[in-house]
């Protein structure tokens, strides 16, 4: 049986070696440097057909999509977790190879040595390894592993700890930032692992080390020396992935030569990385076009047929699938569904005004068609106005079929990012392998409001959180004393938000520093930190109220106001009304401002994203009544999502709305998650995909940034709630991701299914 | 009639009963809708009979309609258009007429005149230049069943529809599907054959009724005949559909 594998490899290491990689490629910029987006622009063939060249699945593909399938309903009656190789910290090269059908497995390589089977990463913190193992019921660690990083070696988690002060613990408990990156890995992190296929790990070791050597003979301050450092580290994983690559057959030292080589290579350099990083999100980068080039050169040599091209693209998917990390059920309940986001970027324009579509983009959505929908990769479109109609219509086809697909503004990233950048997580664009950022999760700006309210005392544990402020103590709230004392409280807590995120990526970087994925980026690269606000909506609206109503704080005993009477009405935000929608402009633009003028770690640039993932239910269970008529522990809106149901004036109007928050002060993304019911979107499938396709454009030439589209009736969600077992991979989008609905907690599917719906008028 | 440079952007006045952004089956693509208030017909099963009486609308100026689509008509220009429905647009005539020419005049909007076509031997052909696109109503072929259905002639209708197509203006026509009013088969041949003479109809639109507006006739203290209907079955609005398609007529439901 293994013998069809082998052969294989040895006719690949063949091949490569009868054939020169670089063949018909032209330019010349990218040849003696690491240029990768300047291949990319003098290869590709952009691509303004249809959707009817694609082709369906291989036998081969189908047998090893139907043992997945049976290993994921394995996963899922062991309660979500397969298996997990406690036995060995995942590195490079922890684990000899694994497979899930040798025969049928087109592009190989394994997170462990089984499928679904997660690993652990000691780096980051015994701690999680421990809970985690314990909550799904595995076995202790192995004692070994835990003596080493109790007596021999320090975690990144006890680094953070060891810094933090009274004040970051104290937000931490009371839940006023939450989702901080110091209890497992921050991800958000994309390698450029194109740079694997393109130019071969001997050329990227060399490039590495005269990046080192210009240091050399310079004084050695503390910048130059971890430079060097780190340096030298990326050079190590680098030999670590020719080495894991070889555990499987393949010299991947030079550059790959066919187009199924290349998409191996690359996938190495990534499958590389996630074993030696447990991320929170594990981004695959922007691959479509770069793909395509080796693609379309086999194609027209003849070396494989359209199905052939298709099957490379699928078994890849399936890999991009397959990522597990072992998380706590505290993890589960801020990002549910076990994501990995494994978010893959296409689409796009080229700054020469081409777009970026290529076959292999229609390819990649065609993964949903052959393999059926998922909710991993997170498969992210970056949208124009100036896209072939041909793919603006099949993205919306299959959007619309699935629910997995989320678009963003190429319009507006361009501008910032260039025509190279990819998605990182759920909204965060980065130029491949010339930026990184440092992720942070996101305070809840709705308790910060409660906290101006109640001079720093938390409203649910009564314990003092801010200190050195004064309540409000009027009868009725005053807009003007409300905003002075709610800007204070931001001086406050973008203060201690700053400081908890340079500990953490101080120790991260020290203690759990990702060397592969930082190998596949140039040296001198822009580090972005990420805040984020939650509960922009709750705000908008409890401001409003307090300016276009009368507002009266109901206090208890202790002097916190519990509660609030409204008295008349006010505007909400969603319905595209300047007078509220300006002041949720104005609270992202003051929080920026704050923030900008901090000191961020290792010189990083601080941004901005309005984003809550699936944590807006756990926001809300940690935030008391909010005084624009929101009870404590309703969930807030996800992302920059007006509140449940007040956006009655439809979704374009919600659309306008989200759209005034402008991108320049929220360059790390404004997420939108919207629902609707197929009859929403017209009569008949072709009037539907029309729609949906000007919709996006008209959205993104309003200014919108980001929408996660659902296309789905609420009957369908309860009766998955009531039959689970009947929908096993019903995919819904949530706030910047997408997840089988199953999956999800309880409150998170009623959270869900409560969301505006927006239906046939 | 005056033309909109006589009136400006004076103010003019209509009755407006409400608006929704992103309707999404009043006109192709995703649109604006205004509903005006004001209807001379009766129908049986009518869903907005809270649009009846021109009174019980709220005073709208044309400035201030064309400020609410402002604000989303990149979207509409991208996605859709405008389209007045109501009640009967052409009770207002002159508004709707203002409101059309502005939006496509400052927003370039598509534009979209839903009516049962009963007041519009009183307009001039010009009128219509600034409408894209007319959804004709035609409630029944067969004129008594008309009147009963209705209330109103149906001659004026076929009028109407015979003058759309000597303008060659782009028109769907709609047809609201009720068991036992409009299901006749013979009435909805001689429909489908009538249409089909009609070369400027794009598409024909089966409405398959329902009762969403039957608390709407209480609030307003009106008996309703059609508590005990159901709306067609699905054989049913196959049936009439393939009746329009037998013609070589676009017919969605």
């Amino acid at each position: 049986m293994n013998k069809m594998n082998d052969f294989r490899s040895a006719v690949s290491i063949a091949l490569s070696s009868a054939l020169d990689p670089w063949r018909e490629f032209r330019g010349l910029g990218w040849r003696n440097r690491v240029a990768v987006r300047d291949f990319i622009s003098a290869n590709y063939t952009e691509f303004t057909g249809r959707d009817d060249f694609l082709a369906g699945p291989t036998e081969r593909t189908k047998k090893q999509w139907s043992l997945i399938l049976a290993l994921l309903e394995k996963e899922r009656a062991h309660g979500g977790v397969l298996a997990v190789s406690s036995d060995v910290g995942s590195s490079i090269t922890s684990h000899g190879p694994g497979y899930i059908d040798r025969d049928s497995e087109v592009i190989v390589g394994m997170q462990t040595d089984a499928p679904l089977k997660r690993g652990i990463y000691p780096n980051g913190g015994l701690r999680m390894i421990e809970i985690g193992l314990e909550e799904y019921d595995f076995p202790p660690v192995d004692p070994k592993i835990a003596e080493t990083f109790t007596k021999y070696r320090k975690t990144h988690n006890q680094g953070v700890f060891d810094v933090y002060d009274a004040e970051i613990l104290a937000c931490r408990r009371s839940g006023v930032i939450t989702g901080l990156p110091d209890a497992y890995g921050r991800g958000r992190i994309i390698g450029d692992y194109r740079r694997v296929a393109l130019y071969g790990v001997d050329f990227l070791v060399a490039d590495k080390q005269s990046e080192k050597a210009e240091s050399d003979s310079k004084p050695f301050s503390e910048e130059v020396m971890r430079t060097r450092e780190e340096l030298s580290e990326q050079i190590r994983a680098l030999a670590e992935l020719k080495q894991m690559a070889k555990s499987y057959g393949f010299d991947i030292s030079k550059p790959a030569a066919t187009a199924v080589e290349a998409a191996q290579w690359l996938y190495f350099g990534f499958i590389g990385a996630a074993k030696e990083a447990n991320g929170a999100a594990t981004g695959i980068g922007r691959i479509t076009a770069f793909l395509d080039i080796y693609l379309e050169r086999d194609l027209n040599e003849k070396r494989i047929t359209e199905t052939e091209a298709q099957e490379i693209i699928d078994q890849l998917v399936i890999k991009c699938r397959i990522l597990r990390y072992l998380r706590t059920k505290d993890f589960d309940s801020l990002f549910s569904g076990d994501p990995t986001w494994v978010t893959i970027t296409f689409g796009g324009m080229n700054l020469d005004g081409r777009s970026l579509v290529t076959k292999t983009d229609f390819r990649v959505l065609h993964t949903l068609n052959n393999l059926g929908t998922s909710p991993e990769p997170n498969l992210t479109v970056l949208w124009s106005d100036g896209l072939p109609q041909g793919f603006k219509q099949y993205a919306s086809r299959m959007s619309i079929n699935t629910s997995a697909i989320q678009f963003e503004s190429d319009d507006l990233m361009r501008k910032y990012w260039g025509d190279d950048c990819a998605i990182a997580c759920c909204v965060s664009p980065m130029r491949v392998g010339k930026q990184m950022q440092y992720f942070g999760a996101r305070a809840n700006l709705a308790k910060a409001l409660l906290y101006a309210i109640n001079g720093g005392v938390d409203e649910i544990s009564g314990a003092k959180v801010a200190e050195g402020f004064d309540p409000i103590t009027s009868e009725v709230l005053d807009y003007d004393e409300v905003m002075a004392k709610f800007d204070q409280m931001q001086d406050w807590l973008c203060n201690t938000y700053v400081r908890a995120m340079n500990a953490i990526h101080y120790m991260h970087d020290k203690y759990a520093y990702e060397r592969l994925m930082m190998a596949l980026h140039d040296r001198d690269v822009l580090r972005t930190m990420a805040f984020g606000l939650a509960g922009l909506s709750i705000v908008a609206d409890s401001l409003s109220a307090i300016k276009y109503a009368k507002v009266k704080p109901i206090r208890n005993a202790q002097g916190i106001a519990i509660d609030f009477e409204i008295e008349g009405d006010f505007p909400k935000y969603g319905n595209n009304d300047d007078r509220v929608d300006g002041i949720a402009v104005a609270a992202t633009e003051n929080f920026m401002n704050k923030l900008k003028a901090q000191h961020c770690y290792r010189g990083s640039t601080p941004t901005q994203s309005i984003l809550t993932i699936t944590s807006n239910v756990v926001y809300g269970q940690k935030t008391g009544t909010t005084p624009g008529g929101r009870k404590a522990g309703e969930p807030f809106a996800p992302g920059a999502n007006p509140m449940h149901g007040r956006d009655v004036n439809g979704f374009m109007a919600a659309g306008a709305s989200i759209a005034k928050l402008p991108y320049e002060a929220n360059l790390d993304g404004i997420s939108w998650t919207a629902s609707f019911t197929p009859q929403s979107l017209g009569k008949t499938l072709a009037d539907r995909v029309n729609n949906m396709s000007n919709c996006l454009d008209g959205y993104c030439k309003t200014g919108g940034f980001h929408i996660n589209v659902n296309v789905m009736d609420r009957e369908t969600l309860l009766d998955a709630m009531a039959h689970p077992e009947e929908y096993p991979t019903l995919t819904i989008r949530v706030s910047g991701y997408a997840v089988n609905f199953v999956k999800l907690t309880r409150e998170q599917q009623l959270d869900v299914i409560s969301r505006t719906f927006h239906q046939a008028a | 009639m005056q033309s909109s440079a006589d009136l400006g952007a004076s103010g003019l006045i209509g009755s407006v009963h409400s608006t929704i952004t992103g309707g999404a089956v009043d006109g192709p693509g995703l649109r604006f809708v205004l509903f005006m208030s004001g209807c001379l017909m009766r129908c049986l099963y009518c869903h907005n009979p809270d649009t009846w009486n021109i009174a019980n609308g709220t005073p709208r100026t044309v400035d201030n309609i064309l400020s609410e689509v402002g604000k989303v008509s990149l979207f509409l220009k991208a996605a859709g258009g405008i389209t007045i429905s109501g009640g009967e647009p052409l009770v207002q005539a002159d508004f709707v007429h203002e409101v059309f020419a502005r939006c496509k005049a400052e927003y370039g909007l598509h534009t979209a005149l839903d009516t049962n076509g009963l007041l519009a031997r009183n307009l001039p052909d010009e009128w219509f230049d600034v409408v894209d696109l007319v959804l004709l109503d035609i409630k029944q072929i067969d004129p008594d069943k008309h009147r009963r259905l209705t209330s109103a002639p149906l001659e004026p209708v076929l009028d109407f529809a015979q003058r759309l197509a000597r303008m060659g203006k782009p028109t769907w026509v709609r047809y609201v599907l009720v068991p036992g009013l409009t299901d006749d088969v013979d009435d909805v041949e001689r429909l489908a054959d009538y249409v089909a003479t009609l070369k400027n109809v794009e598409r024909v639109e089966i409405l398959p009724f329902h009762k969403m507006g039957e608390y709407k006739w209480k609030e307003i203290g009106v008996p309703y005949e059609l508590g005990d209907m159901l709306p067609p079955a699905p054989e049913l609005v196959d049936r009439v559909r393939k009746q329009f398609e037998a013609r070589g007529l676009l017919a969605v439901a």
